[in-house]
């Protein structure tokens, strides 16, 4: 897969950014998944050239985070707490139902490509578990019919 | 005549519908012609009555609460904004039971006031500390902290004062105060309410810091799964930058400190110092071996002070009230007070902060009201992933770092999940292992396959399969694990484990009882 050129000159231009930033890696990363919604990995040798990195650091360091992805992700993305306080409260039927009405297991995109679901270990929500979170928005306490809801208004939106 | 309410922008009121809740307010306050002046504070961190809703009074601030979009014309037909009884009305916030037995002390100001109104900060105590610490020689500020008894809320009880004398002694022209924001455990959040209710107190402590051991620049390493927190700190840290809290010549003192806020990317072992530091350097977040310590070699080799959230954020309330003032809560050697978070299967939920020395009993029936589930409260975990599960016989032990690790458990960093009789806490065991499998930063093979093998034993014991045996294996894999790891992740993941074993052998389908 080779970049497109928008992808290319939002790459360089991050990368320019943060050239003289010590460690630049994690803030950069986090700007091209920011801006083009995963990581390419073609991004690597441009990434290699301007901090003098092997591409062998590079995917090293962005396979070590479960936040980086190295393709691209639906539209939205539904985050699943299964951290120890959310399983307390019956968090593993909520992980089901997701993937029920998804039609996906984790890590996978719904066939028309709204949302991708994610696990996730600890939305510091505990206090109303369990928690679930759409892109940047947590929801706790939550339920069936309250996933049916976070899914309908991204789908209609 | 205005009336002014106040309704949370807590990250937790948010998920519980607080932004429709004030929206609707507002809505319903101008169809009916009512001036209201609505301020969004932090929450009071009960959060079984999120949105909390307070209007001010003569006497005090009077709450409302749990509060829906539903409840909102109602609330103004029996004029709520007067501060008037009615449904959902729980009387003055202060009286609450759960507030009225708290000793608030790094969390004096948190739900409160507006989280990014620096004189609302300045108001109720802010800066304080840091004007007292101006006065004095960087040697005595770090004797103020170590006379204070303050031990790092991050997990591992370290002496504040101790880290801080080492960085201070260690010369270098370049030294980093580093504050760990990851807060990874299962069952906290007290670091995340400090960053989005009262950011300028975790500002005002790495000030400090850096005035103790000689560092100019700081950094908030803060999880990924915090947007809220990042958003609130970046418009915190501008804010002081504006007002001459931070930058060069802070308030004219000849101390010069800046921060930053650096967003992790989701890899638990990132909380440990060491890791974190990597990170931060745009690693791989690979463990260290120590020594050297951070504290000499630390952030890019430099001397660097890696301190929790809580940990900094208490620092301002000790310059400014004394050692001797903060010591003299608590017990033993366990001094001040313990930001503690009730979380999991419990009725009520939310942050507690009392002097070391209160009994998990206490907290889970006299604050947390029992199950949510209205079950028996099989059992606890504290402090995280890495914690130990405690049984009911175990809970009257006091919260108190060295009484908790006399029963081979640990305070942590003070979060508390409750489960109910319905949990298999054989199950819990694999997840515990699952989890360490998952976040292993891959450096110790103990750490790395013995977590795998530990979930396959686990299911064979629980199949039925030659059980003495893998049991034994499991007691081994355990002790392997104990030893033969490089950081707490590896080496902790068996307290779990095994204090599950030892505790709940029917739940791994053992009949026989052991401990
Ligand atoms: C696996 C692991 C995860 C940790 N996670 C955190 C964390 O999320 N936050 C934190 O403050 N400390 C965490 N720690 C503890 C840190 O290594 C370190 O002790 C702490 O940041 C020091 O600050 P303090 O002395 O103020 O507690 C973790 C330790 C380990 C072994
Ligand atoms: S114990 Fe685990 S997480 Fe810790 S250094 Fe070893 S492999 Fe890494």
């Amino acid at each position: 897969m080779n970049l497109s050129e928008t992808q290319r000159i939002t790459i360089e231009k991050h990368v320019e950014t943060f050239l003289t930033k010590p460690g630049a890696l994690l803030p950069l990363m986090h700007a091209i998944q920011d801006s083009l919604g995963y990581i390419p990995e073609d991004s690597y040798p441009i990434i290699s050239s301007a901090y003098n990195l092997s591409i062998a650091e590079i995917h090293g360091f962005v396979t070590f985070y479960h936040h980086f992805r190295t393709s691209p992700s639906g539209k939205n993305i539904l985050q699943v707490c299964r951290a120890e306080s959310c399983q307390s409260m019956g968090s593993e039927s909520i992980e089901n139902y997701c993937k029920k009405v998804l039609g996906v297991d984790y890590h996978e995109t719904s066939k028309d490509g709204v949302i991708t679901l994610e696990p996730v270990y600890c939305l510091g929500n505990c206090a109303c578990s369990p928690s679930v979170m759409m892109n940047d928005k947590v929801i706790g306490r939550v339920t069936p019919e309250k996933i049916d809801n976070i899914i309908k208004a991204v789908k209609q939106s | 005549m205005t009336y002014k309410i106040y309704i949370p922008i807590d990250s937790t009121a948010l998920s519980l519908g607080a932004n429709d809740v004030f929206y609707a307010i507002t809505a319903e306050a101008k169809k009916r012609k009512i001036d209201l002046t609505v301020i969004r504070n932090g929450s009071r961190g009960l959060f079984w009555l999120e949105p909390l809703v307070e209007v001010e009074t003569k006497s005090g601030r009077v709450a409302f609460g749990p509060v829906t979009t539903n409840d909102v014309e109602k609330l103004f037909d029996q004029e709520f904004y007067l501060g008037k009884e009615g449904v959902l009305f729980l009387g003055l916030t202060d009286d609450l039971h759960w507030l009225k037995n708290q000793e608030r002390l790094t969390f004096a100001r948190v739900g409160i006031t507006d989280p990014l109104d620096i004189n609302d900060y300045e108001k109720h105590a802010g800066f304080n500390g840091l004007r007292k610490a101006i006065e004095l020689e960087p040697q005595l500020i770090v004797n103020e902290v170590t006379d204070s008894g303050l031990r790092g809320r991050g997990g591992a009880a370290f002496p504040t004062g101790i880290k801080w004398q080492t960085v201070l002694n260690t010369p270098s022209k370049t030294k980093y105060i580093v504050c760990n924001a990851d807060e990874g455990d299962s069952g906290t959040f007290s670091d995340r309410m400090i960053m989005e209710n009262d950011p300028f107190v975790l500002i005002e402590g790495m000030i400090i810091a850096g005035m103790a051991v000689g560092a100019e620049y700081g950094y908030i390493y803060l999880r990924s799964e915090y947007p809220d927190a990042q958003e609130v700190l970046n418009k915190a840290i501008n804010i002081a930058k504006e007002k001459g809290f931070l930058g060069n010549n802070i308030l004219s003192s000849g101390y010069n400190f800046d921060l930053e806020v650096t967003r992790a990317a989701g890899a638990y072992i990132c909380g440990e110092e060491t890791s974190l530091l990597e990170s931060l350097e745009g690693k791989r977040g690979m463990v260290r071996y120590k020594p050297p310590l951070p504290a000499i070699e630390g952030l890019y080799g430099k001397p660097t002070a890696v301190n929790n959230v809580i940990t900094l954020a208490t620092v301002p309330i000790i310059m400014d009230k004394g050692a001797s003032f903060y010591a003299d809560f608590g017990m033993g050697r366990s001094k001040g007070t313990l930001p503690i978070q009730l979380a999991g299967n419990l009725k009520q939920t939310g942050l507690i902060e009392k002097a070391f020395g209160i009994s998990l009993r206490e907290l889970l029936y006299d604050f947390g009201g029992g199950s949510f589930t209205g079950n028996p409260i099989k059992a606890v975990q504290v402090g995280g992933p890495l914690g130990a599960f405690l049984p009911e016989g175990q809970f009257d032990t006091p919260l108190d770092y060295e009484k908790f690790s006399e029963i081979n458990a640990v305070v942590g960093h003070g979060g508390i999940v409750a489960f109910d009789d319905t949990t298999d806490m054989a199950k819990m065991a694999r997840y515990s292992f699952e989890f360490c499998a998952i976040e292993s930063c891959g450096k110790c093979t103990p750490c790395r396959i013995g977590s795998t093998r530990g979930m396959e034993v686990i299911d064979k014991i629980k199949g039925g399969i030659d059980q003495d045996k893998n049991e034994k294996l499991l007691r081994d894999l355990g002790e392997t694990m104990v030893n033969g790891s490089l950081c707490a992740m590896g080496g902790m993941t068996p307290f779990p484990v095994i204090s599950a074993l030892n505790f709940f052998p029917k739940d791994f389908g053992l009949e026989k009882k052991k401990a």
